[in-house]
């Protein structure tokens, strides 16, 4: 496990960047690890990121595609604009869960 | 640490297969690859090309019969022999058990998965030797069929990328 200095703040994070402690998580810290990414959050980002966080605390899973599909309502296309290149992946990262441990 | 040394840039896979068990993991291959920004197209061959017909997408269903690891009723249960397989609405049953399972674990429905990987920027191929064979034209396809492809063009589409053939 490694320490972080980010967002003028320390987080935890594993050998590949995802925090392991979610209490370290804010919007701030989010707003760094996105850029990080090469990503500047939007309304629509933290809207992907707003369902991730909240489903991740009451499943205990990153949802994948088809859940944010369904249930959040965001369509495939739309993840992946503002995810380009790895939307599950790069949202859970900046979410502040592990990375997700599904294959689809 | 994952291994930097070489990142797969794209991949083709072939699906050759019409069974519910013989379509999904070139599904799956192929949108774990877009899930992790690698390029990818898919190559629908022979029975492989129902996956990507309209009228009978949503109808595979998977082998009963010729298959001596299917157990019932779930993966560490009894082998079906191949005399009870065949029994009418066999593979009709295994398929729902199956596809009940996979709901659960938010797996796509093969429809689904196909409008999910072209919306994820894969691209979808059909072979042309099959279209010719069983005598079908494009307006047979789902629209995630970007076109029909020969082996030269699909080789060409796939240079520089692995093969993978399910």
């Amino acid at each position: 496990m490694a320490q972080k200095h980010i967002a003028g703040t320390v987080i935890d994070v594993d050998e590949e960047g995802y925090m392991t402690n979610r209490t370290q998580w804010n919007r701030q810290v989010a707003e760094a690890l996105a850029q990080e990414l090469g990503i500047t959050l939007t309304p629509a980002h933290w809207k992907v990121l707003d369902f991730i966080d909240r489903d991740y605390r009451e499943r205990g899973v990153v949802p994948g595609i088809r859940r944010l599909n369904k249930v959040a309502g965001i369509p495939t296309k739309e993840l992946y604009a503002l995810f380009p290149d790895g939307p599950i992946k790069k949202a859970a990262k900046i979410a502040g869960c592990p990375k997700p441990a599904s294959c689809v | 640490m994952p291994n930097q040394a070489e990142k797969i840039q794209k991949v083709s896979i072939i699906v050759s297969r019409g069974t519910l068990d013989g379509v999904y993991p070139g599904l799956i291959l192929a949108n774990g690859a877009r899930m992790e920004g690698i390029e990818a197209n898919l190559f629908f061959t022979f029975f492989g090309l129902y996956a990507v017909l309209k009228r009978f997408n949503h109808k595979l269903r998977i082998a009963t019969v010729g298959n001596p690891a299917l157990r019932v009723p779930h993966a560490k249960g009894l082998p079906l022999p191949t005399l009870l397989g065949a029994l009418p609405g066999m593979a009709a049953l295994a398929t729902r058990m199956l596809q009940k399972q996979m709901d659960k674990l938010d797996i796509p429905s093969v429809p689904e998965f196909v409008e999910m990987i072209h919306d994820a920027g894969g691209h979808l191929y059909a072979c042309k030797a099959t279209v010719d064979l069983f005598r079908l034209s494009p307006e047979d396809f789902v629209p995630q069929v970007e076109r029909v492809l020969t082996v030269g063009d699909f080789y060409q589409l796939a240079a520089g990328g692995p093969i993978i053939f399910t």
